[in-house]
C-alpha cells in the first residue's frame, strides 16, 4: 500500500496525466495479489484504499511540477511489478531513490534551453532572424525570473507575473532601441517557455477521460497562469 | 521551410529539457515536434487553424505512440514535448492584448479560437490514442 501511494505521489507531482495515476496505483495493486483498490486522484490529492484491507489513506500534493524522466522512471517500475519482478519491499526504496532523485538537468541547462527555444519559437512565428538574439535575451531573463523567484516566493502566480513583467520590458527596450523589429513576435517567442501548455491539454484530456474535478481544477490553474502571463505583458504594453 | 524545420525541433527539444525529459528521448522529442509542426505550417494555409492542429497532433500522437512502444516510455514524454509549437501561445497573447487595449470584440473572438485550437489539441492526443489501441486490437 505505501508502494502504491509514493507511485502515485511521485507521477502526479510531475505532471502525469489523473487517469494513469490511477491507472498506476491500481495496476501495482492488482499484481500484488489485492484485488478492489480503489483510487481517487484529483491535482492536489490522492486517496486509496484497498477493500477489507487496511484504512484509507490520503496524500496531499502541494507542489506540482513537470518531470517527465521520474513519471518515465516510475513507470518502469510499475512494468517490473506488473511482471512480477520486483516485491513491495524490494519496490519501496526504489521509489524512495526515484522521489529524492536530482533533476536529469541543472537549473543553468534549463536556463539556457529556454532561451533557444525562445529564440527558435520567434521565428517560427514568422519572425525575423533580426528578432532572434532579443527574445533570446528576453527569454532567458524571463525564464530565470521565473525560476529563482518560485524558490524564493512560494506563489507561483507571482512569479509567473513577474517573468512576463520582465520580457515585456525587455521586448520593448530592444524594440525602443532599435535591436528588434516586431515587438509582438519577440514576446510570443519569449513568453512560451512559461505558457502551460501542458497543463491546458491535460485539464482537456482528463475532461474528455470522465475526471470532471480535476479537469476542472487543472484548468483553473491552466488559466490562473495564462492571465499571470497576460497581465504582465499587458503592464509593460499599457505604457508602450 | 529550412529554418521552419530546424528551428522547430531544437525549440521542441529544448522543451524536453525545461520538462525534464530523459536525456536519450530529446532526440525523439525533437523529431515529434518537428513533424507535427511542418504538418501544420503546410495545411495552415489552405484549411481553418483548428483543423491543421488537429491533424498536427493526431500526427504528434501517432508518432509519440510509435516512439513509446519502441522505446517501452509512457507516452507523455514524446506527446508533451511535440505538442507545444501548437499550443496557441501567441493567439492567446494577443487576445490578453486586445483587451488590455479595450478591443473586447477582438478580445473575446481570438480567445475563442485559442479555446477551440486547445480543444483540438487534446482531441488529437485523444484520437490517437484511441486509433492506436484499434490497430493493436486488429493486430491481435
Amino acid at each position: 500500500m505505501d508502494t502504491c501511494m509514493l507511485a502515485g505521489q511521485i507521477m502526479l507531482q510531475s505532471g502525469a496525466e489523473t487517469y494513469r495515476v490511477e491507472d498506476t496505483m491500481t495496476r501495482i495493486a492488482t499484481s500484488y495479489g489485492l484485488p478492489g483498490a480503489h483510487s481517487y486522484v484529483t491535482p492536489t490529492a490522492i486517496m486509496f484504499s484497498i477493500t477489507g484491507a487496511e484504512s484509507a489513506r490520503l496524500a496531499r500534493i502541494a507542489e506540482r511540477t513537470t518531470d517527465l524522466h521520474k513519471i518515465a522512471q516510475v513507470n518502469a517500475i510499475s512494468r517490473q511489478i506488473s511482471s512480477g519482478q520486483l516485491t513491495p519491499t524490494e519496490a519501496y526504496p526504489l521509489l524512495k531513490v526515484i522521489e529524492a532523485g536530482p533533476a536529469e538537468y541543472s537549473s543553468w541547462m534549463k536556463m539556457i534551453a529556454a532561451a533557444i527555444s525562445s529564440g527558435c519559437f520567434t521565428i517560427m512565428f514568422q519572425g525575423s532572424w533580426g528578432d532572434f538574439i532579443p527574445s533570446l535575451v528576453a527569454g532567458l531573463a524571463g525564464y530565470t525570473t521565473m525560476l529563482y523567484l518560485h524558490k524564493w516566493v512560494q506563489v507561483k502566480f507571482f512569479a509567473e507575473l513577474c517573468a512576463a513583467f520582465i520580457i515585456g520590458l525587455l521586448a520593448s527596450l530592444f524594440i525602443g532601441y532599435g535591436w528588434g523589429n516586431e515587438l509582438d513576435k519577440i514576446i510570443i517567442g519569449s513568453v512560451m517557455p512559461l505558457v502551460p501548455g501542458l497543463l491546458i491539454t491535460n485539464a482537456i484530456r482528463d475532461l474528455m477521460a470522465g475526471h470532471l474535478v480535476s479537469g476542472i481544477s487543472k484548468g483553473a490553474d491552466a488559466l490562473l497562469t495564462a492571465f499571470a502571463i497576460g497581465a504582465g505583458v499587458a503592464i509593460i504594453l499599457t505604457f508602450v | 521551410m529550412l529554418a521552419q524545420l530546424i528551428t522547430s525541433f531544437i525549440a521542441t527539444a529544448g522543451f524536453g529539457i525545461i520538462f525534464n525529459a530523459p536525456r536519450r528521448s530529446l532526440l525523439q522529442c525533437g523529431v515529434a515536434g518537428m513533424l507535427g509542426w511542418i504538418v501544420y505550417v503546410m495545411l495552415y494555409q489552405h484549411i481553418d487553424p483548428v483543423g491543421a492542429t488537429l491533424i498536427a497532433t493526431f500526427i504528434v500522437g501517432g508518432i509519440s505512440q510509435m516512439f513509446a512502444r519502441i522505446y517501452k516510455t509512457p507516452v507523455i514524454i514524446f506527446s508533451v514535448a511535440g505538442v507545444i509549437p501548437l499550443v496557441p501561445g501567441g493567439m492567446a497573447y494577443n487576445a490578453m492584448r486586445s483587451f488590455v487595449e479595450n478591443h473586447y470584440t477582438a478580445a473575446t473572438e481570438l480567445a475563442a479560437q485559442a479555446a477551440m485550437i486547445s480543444g483540438s489539441i487534446a482531441l488529437g492526443l485523444v484520437l490517437s490514442e484511441v486509433f492506436n489501441q484499434m490497430i493493436r486490437r486488429a493486430a491481435r
